[in-house]
């Protein structure tokens, strides 16, 4: 599925005053690739990813996902949010079950493709544990599956690997990168982790501080094909970092 | 763990928190036993009026006596039906607001100064107005046991609620969840603790609500009973009474911590 963010603008009204979040922001998301944006935070990632999961409805311009505008939240788009929010009170189980649940389609199907992927992903052991007996990489992976749960031909990752340890959010990434291109999913993956963008992603969005444009793209033909892991001792890798670093222009 | 893997530490540890815990429980035991003795003693030997502070003695007599006319299960149970019917009543209510409240944003602005209002004041001030509408009778007592829980139950409740993490109220709209279903899969079940701390604190609240009624009016129950014997000069009467408030009031609470571990263990 591809995804064009067509001239979105977006101002919200709060007690103080306008905050302008975005303006005219444009690029494309093509079938199967993995998108990152990355920003300064502040930059209004979190509110395109709300508009992109159909939360929030732009002020101007408009999200389209194979055509079709974005009008409310749906199950081809499928959430991964920060940190990994599974219920302490469900086990593994029901917790990957809670999209299904929540949409109506608790079926044995349902159930049988959800039970295939915890044994892919070697979590079906675990099934009937509590979230706080999982290490930070297979709750991570748990969160995953449920949101492969309902079959989302799209999924926006929303910082999710920022509560974890440096060692765990290498291998945790680079495992949900395998996954992600293994299943065939389009991918948005909002980070303010200038490796972690360049290790995972076919193309890269930066974005500027508020009100956030579009700053720059990169299309990471050269990286192509190589594991996020090797990505990160590549010449390339180096340049690029440099490059998307001058862009963010951080100011401390 | 088998017995021979603990190393000598390990044994003498847990050598002297066994011991710590004994002394502990010796000494607990102690207190209150030489309390008691402490007070028949000197009422036997007349250091204290009996008539006015009554004795062990006099009050485990009193309390065979209430025994062998019926009377002692007769007031028990009167004040122990006051208080789960009230207490029931009003968590329950409580929590139903608090739903209310959450479910929607107006209600919640419109009604929050008259909640705080109500949950400041003295609930006791009320007793009077019940028994003018309601009647001196059981409906009033309850009425103000479910007065002094119900505001304190929606305050409670409603800020457990409000404070679930936006995040996972979030992702839950991402799935297409309505408000019923954020509600029963992610808010209610977010809240489990604060529900078990809200109805520990309603069961004292509801036998305070019980007691103060029956000062107030009623014809029977143990807060009857304390009224009567103090202005019948009957001191034993109130000894024993508030010794069987003391007894029921924690037999209620240990049942809610028995409920608690057994809902946990089957959640």
């Amino acid at each position: 599925m591809h995804i064009e963010i067509d001239h979105v603008s977006m101002t919200y009204q709060t007690p103080e005053g306008e905050v302008e979040a975005l303006r005219d922001v444009c690029f494309s998301v093509p079938d199967q690739s993995f998108v990152s944006i990355v920003g300064p935070s502040g930059c209004g990632k979190s509110t395109l990813l709300s508009i992109l999961a159909g939360l929030e409805h732009p002020n101007n311009g408009e999200v389209r996902l194979d055509g079709q505008p974005i009008r409310g939240p749906t199950e081809k788009i499928g959430f991964m949010p920060q940190r990994d929010q599974l219920f302490e009170w469900r086990s593994i189980w029901r917790n990957v079950l809670l999209g299904p649940e929540v949409r109506g389609d608790n079926t044995e199907e349902r159930r049988d493709m959800v039970r295939t992927l915890l044994s892919d992903y070697a979590l079906y052991a675990f099934r009937d544990s509590a979230p706080s007996q999982l290490s930070g990489g297979m709750r991570q992976r748990c969160a995953l599956i449920r949101t492969l749960a309902l079959e989302p031909g799209v999924l926006l990752l929303d910082e999710p690997f920022s509560a974890l340890d440096y060692q765990t959010r290498l291998a945790v990434s680079t495992d949900i990168a395998r996954i992600i291109k293994q299943k065939g999913k389009t991918a948005i993956l909002v980070t303010h982790d200038i490796s972690e963008a360049i290790s995972m992603s076919d193309r890269i969005v930066v974005l500027s501080h508020r009100p956030g444009t579009v700053r720059a793209v990169h299309d990471l033909t050269e990286l192509q094909g190589i594991s996020p892991m090797e990505r990160r001792g590549t010449p390339a890798f180096q340049t690029l970092f440099n490059q998307i670093w001058e862009e963010l222009d951080v100011n401390v | 763990m088998s017995e021979q893997a603990l190393s000598p530490a390990r044994k003498a540890y847990l050598q002297r928190r066994k011991q710590e815990n004994i002394r502990v429980h010796i000494l607990r035991v102690t207190l209150l036993v030489g309390f008691l003795a402490l007070w028949e003693l000197a009422g036997r030997r007349g250091w204290i009026d009996v008539f006015i502070v009554s004795s062990p003695a006099r009050v485990i007599r009193t309390l065979a006596n209430l025994w062998q006319t019926g009377d002692l299960l007769h007031h028990l149970g009167v004040s122990c039906y006051e208080t789960v019917i009230g207490f029931t009543l009003g968590t329950l209510s409580g929590i139903l607001i608090a739903v209310g409240l959450w479910w929607s944003r107006t209600a919640s602005r419109v009604l929050e100064p008259y909640l705080v209002v109500l949950n400041a004041l003295p609930k006791t001030a009320l007793g009077p107005i019940f028994i003018v509408w309601i009647g001196a009778g059981t409906e009033s007592i309850i009425a103000m046991t479910i007065a002094i829980s119900v505001f304190v139950t929606i305050l409670n409740m409603y800020a457990g609620f409000c404070g679930v993490d936006a995040e996972k109220l979030r992702f839950m709209q991402t799935l297409g969840a309505t408000r019923g279903q954020t509600l029963r899969k992610l808010v209610l079940p977010a809240n489990t603790d604060t529900l078990f701390n809200t109805i520990r604190v309603n069961v004292g609240l509801s036998w305070v609500g019980v007691i103060m009624g029956e000062f107030l009016v009623s014809k029977a129950g143990l807060g009857y009973l304390i009224v009567y014997g103090s202005q019948v000069f009957n001191m034993d009467l109130v000894m024993a009474s508030v010794l069987l408030l003391a007894c029921a009031a924690i037999l209620m609470y240990q049942l809610v911590q028995s409920a608690e571990r057994l809902w946990r263990r089957l959640t």
